[in-house]
């Protein structure tokens, strides 16, 4: 119960200030279509420079949550999901809104994934101290087969081509050797003096994400997209309170579903979301009625993606491993104060750890009540032309990531990975794997050196990296992952694509 | 299979093998080896998946991906090239803001829905662009501090 300990913390006025702005503009980007969450709390590191490390976690922490809450406003007033994790919430939601049931669906969604949120954090108060106490007995054999296995999970499960999920890992490994090699010195991959310093994690976060959805936003020309707001009709909350527990059915297996997906490195949000709207589906006597307007599918939908938001975070402050694209936004935030996730932060840092995760808790409250007074401001944003969307997220890129070292080479490296991702996107391959690699490779380099290092005054470098219960167990989850996918792959079952997420 | 033309594929695809192979050429051939260990493992391993990829688009299994077509390239190379400039050139020849400002209301005149022979349309074109440099400079410049590249206007 250490984490009751440092719950003040997150009351004191700058602390709960910065909860709230976090919060409410997390809900009004999320609620704009083409903002992802991790494109959104990417664009917020460089506010975080002048922060304190506690203070920076909670606004980005805030924001993740509740862009992934303020979604489901799109989702169901406009049937254009704010961020992938909304896709199941237009099923149903949209179709509410249709039969002027557009409040209703709102608040059984705010209400549903301030419920599955609540359950996922304590699952991350509860899990996240053992296993970090666990993540102690790892060495660099083990540290280094986690960062594989962080780049291969992601690359695989994330992607809809493996080699393609996997290459663009790999592509990312590679620009974290650019630079100077720490131990020996060497320049390495140096074509131009802007990436002499090797690649700034944040301006490249900023770039891949943020630039291909400009890009993507001019793809549409002058067309005005049109997107018709459904105006609301007034709901009793304490009728929506009931209903949310009365649909216990759907508000379980949501809540459960998206907890246990969000605790899987590379499996995000809209997997937990259509997941838990087809168990409600399969599970629910009144079967037949989801698809056209039925309060279990937004519930069962809502209570998933946010479900997993929490667990979505243990692998990173547990094993130094983020699981999703958002967490490797967020290590960045952790990264800039020079705090290490894993056993370190808990042992040092007690303060930020519990802050943060408490934060977490208040913040699914806030966005709970905030949620259903702003949904209406979020719609109309999510009605703002695109042109000038395009606009501000483009002069945010380009301020954001000059400010993180004053420096024009990491604007030259931050529109140069953000364009060519863009293209890259077009063929096929994935940001999300490529910023893991990006973010793990100094982590799997180091670990491999130092690896190779004891392994050559000791067994030698086969019996250390491929003998021992855990290094045998990480190469079968990162041989499984790899098989699995393969084998949903030429299944051809994938749920769904990023790309229909964000049309 | 896809409907994207296979040439599209196989460009695409050639590129990435050619920087698989090129970093796979600087990896086994600089000095010091120790400093390139990593790297040769990556790429190593980089150089066999591009391939593989680029194998499969010159057989035409590639299925995967929306490619590029005519019209979407139309729409972004006005406001791709308009960004690039700003990026590469205009923000350190005219500095920060003033740059800034002027790609945005080019950004926004390029792709707003708006007529163009309107004057309405101009003014809040105008309207939207003074009130985004007022937030920038707001932001950056009094809140955060950040000493941007000013050169021949503020």
């Amino acid at each position: 119960m250490e984490f009751l300990l440092y719950m003040g913390d997150v009351f004191t006025p700058v602390n709960f200030g910065l909860l709230l702005i976090g919060t409410i503009g997390g809900l009004i980007l999320g609620a704009t279509p083409g903002l992802s969450p991790t494109m959104a709390v990417a664009l917020l590191i460089p506010f975080t420079f002048k922060l304190e490390a506690t203070q920076g976690l909670i606004l980005l922490g805030a924001a993740y949550t509740s862009t992934v809450a303020g979604g489901a406003v799109s989702a169901i007033l406009l049937k254009i999901p704010g961020a992938p994790a909304n896709i199941a919430t237009t099923l149903d939601g949209h179709a509410m809104a249709q039969k002027g049931e557009g409040a209703k669906a709102l608040q059984l969604s705010f209400l549903s994934s301030a419920v599955g949120g609540i359950f996922g954090v304590l699952l991350l108060i509860f899990l996240t101290p053992v296993l970090a106490q666990w993540a102690l007995a790892f060495g660099p054999s083990h540290l280094f087969w986690l960062a594989i296995l962080g780049v291969t999970v992601i690359g695989t499960l994330d992607s809809s081509s493996v080699v393609k999920g996997l290459l663009s890992g790999c592509i990312g490994l590679w620009l974290a050797t650019i630079g100077f090699d720490d131990i020996m010195g060497a320049q390495r991959f140096i074509f131009h003096p802007a990436v002499s310093g090797g690649i700034n994690v944040i301006p490249a976060l900023i770039g891949l994400f943020a630039l291909p959805q400009v890009i993507t936003m001019f793809a549409k020309g002058r067309l005005d997209a049109g997107a018709e707001v459904i105006v609301v009709q007034k709901h009793p909350i304490g009728a929506a309170f009931r209903e949310v527990f009365a649909r216990w059915r759907a508000l379980s297996i949501g809540t459960i579903v998206g907890s246990i997906i969000g605790l899987i490195p590379g499996v995000g949000g809209q997997i937990a979301g259509l997941v838990a709207y087809d168990q409600s589906k399969k599970f629910s006597p009144e079967r037949d009625k989801f698809g056209t307007g039925h309060s279990e599918g937004v519930i069962a939908g809502e209570s998933a993606n946010n479900a997993m938001v929490g667990p979505s975070l243990v692998p990173l402050l547990t094993l130094s491993i983020p699981g999703s694209p958002t967490a490797a936004v967020l290590l960045g935030g952790l990264l800039i104060h020079g705090i290490f996730p894993g056993s370190d932060l808990f042992d040092n840092y007690p303060d930020v750890a519990w802050t943060f995760i408490n934060s977490m808790l208040v913040g699914q409250v806030l966005m709970c009540i905030f949620g259903l007074y702003v949904a209406g401001l979020a719609a109309n944003v999510a009605r703002v032309p695109h042109s000038v969307m395009a606009a501000v997220v483009l002069g945010l890129a380009v301020f954001g990531s000059y400010s993180v070292q004053n420096s024009m080479g990491d604007v030259y490296v931050m529109a140069a990975l953000g364009t060519g991702m863009y293209f890259l996107e077009r063929f096929g391959f994935s940001a999300a794997p490529l910023v893991l690699g990006l973010i793990l490779g100094p982590i799997a380099e180091g670990n491999f050196i130092q690896g190779s290092m004891i392994a050559n005054a000791t067994s030698g470098l086969g019996p250390y990296f491929f003998t021992g219960t855990l290094n045998l167990f990480l190469i079968a989850i990162v041989v499984s992952s790899i098989l699995y996918s393969v084998w949903m792959e030429l299944r051809n079952r994938r749920y769904t694509t990023k790309e229909d997420a964000m049309v | 299979m896809s409907d994207l033309p296979r040439t599209q594929h196989i460009i695409a695809s050639g590129l990435v093998a050619i920087v698989g192979i090129w970093i796979t050429y600087v990896s086994y051939t600089q000095e010091p080896a120790a400093a390139f260990l990593f790297p040769r493992m990556i790429s190593s391993v980089f150089v066999v998946l591009a391939l593989w990829t680029f194998g499969k688009a010159v057989l035409g299994r590639t299925n995967v991906g929306e490619g590029l077509d005519a019209a979407a390239m139309k729409n972004i190379a006005p406001g791709l090239i308009v960004a690039l400039i700003s990026v590469y050139w205009a923000a350190q020849t005219f500095g920060f803001y003033t740059a800034s400002t002027i790609v945005f209301f080019s950004l926004i005149s390029l792709y707003d829905s708006g007529p163009h022979a309107e004057l309405k349309s101009w003014m809040r074109r105008l309207i939207i662009t003074a009130g985004f440099l007022a937030v920038m400079y707001g932001l950056f410049a009094m809140v955060l501090n950040v000493f941007t590249p000013r050169e021949i206007f503020f």
